[in-house]
């Protein structure tokens, strides 16, 4: 029987790999796979408590709301990229300075 | 030790070794393809805590959906993206790494101490799940009490979502359009 503890460190882990990535990375692609890392170590958290629910399912259900939303976010987040691309030629996020109207 | 707990153990090994390589590589092409291997491994995770229509959601949505559309976006956004990382090439350790590697580090010892102090196999609710004949099983079917409780406990969160996904999907094609003003 696998305890809750080792899911609790497996998703503590992936969670800081992801803060890391968010915060040392200047390409947007990549701070978007760290926020895809920090999802998935939450939703793994939601998916093995939601192993004590087996009437209402509560974990795994928010679970896959959780999974929709990060592919809207990841849909949206990528529109931008693309259009920020357009506008400055870099997707480098410190290098990106100005306001629309400039 | 039984073969789940050699299953999980290779598991997370796979999914956190995939995912260090993913934060350290500098190729982007190589990150995005690690990636993948880290979100297969997870959907392995989930299945080991006995979740199989989400491990068999994460596949269709994640590995299907978003990681085809993180890839177009790197097609499409052009040389410039990995110019970004070529440049940072000649310098190993940059201050902005060893912030980043401090605040994530510290995080770590934080979010692990928790779960140490916590211990969540003996917390209140778990415990009475469990003498409540609660848990669910290795032999339990779920995927049909998770069909019907979506249509009756969950319909509201259910719905809300559904309009947020359109609202996500009209917004994505507005912003992505061609421009007319260029």
């Amino acid at each position: 029987m696998i305890s809750l503890n080792d899911f609790l460190i497996v998703s503590a882990v992936l969670f800081c790999i992801g803060l890391y990535m968010i915060v040392s990375k200047r390409n947007a692609i990549q701070i978007l796979i760290g926020i895809e890392l920090m999802l998935n170590a939450a939703i793994l958290n939601l998916v093995a408590f939601g192993k004590y629910d087996r009437f209402f399912n509560g974990g795994q259900m928010f679970a896959l709301f959780a999974i929709v939303l990060a592919a809207a976010t990841t849909a949206v987040a990528l529109a931008i990229i693309l259009n920020v691309y357009r506008q400055y030629k870099t997707i480098d996020p410190g290098r990106i300075d100005k306001l629309g109207d400039e | 030790m039984s073969l789940i707990q050699a299953l999980f153990y290779m598991m997370s090994f796979i999914a956190l070794a995939s995912a260090l390589f993913v934060a350290a590589t500098k190729n982007l092409v190589r990150s995005i393809f690690m990636f993948f291997v880290t979100l297969f491994a997870l959907a392995g995770l989930y299945v080991l805590a006995l979740a199989d229509f989400v491990a068999i959601t994460q596949i269709v949505i994640y590995v299907g959906g978003i990681l085809v559309l993180i890839l177009f976006a790197f097609m499409l956004s052009g040389k410039e993206t990995l110019n970004i990382i070529a440049q940072q090439r000649g310098k190993f350790i940059s201050i902005n790494k060893v912030a980043a590697f401090l605040l994530a580090g510290l995080f770590l010892l934080v979010l692990l101490n928790t779960f140490f102090k916590v211990d969540a196999n003996h917390l209140g609710w778990i415990t009475g799940s469990v003498r409540a004949n609660n848990v669910i099983t290795s032999t339990s079917a779920m995927t049909e009490n998770i069909g019907v409780n979506l249509m009756t406990k969950y319909l509201l969160p259910f719905e809300a979502i559904s309009i947020l996904l359109m609202v996500a999907l009209i917004g994505a094609a507005h912003l992505s359009r061609k421009g007319e003003k260029q």
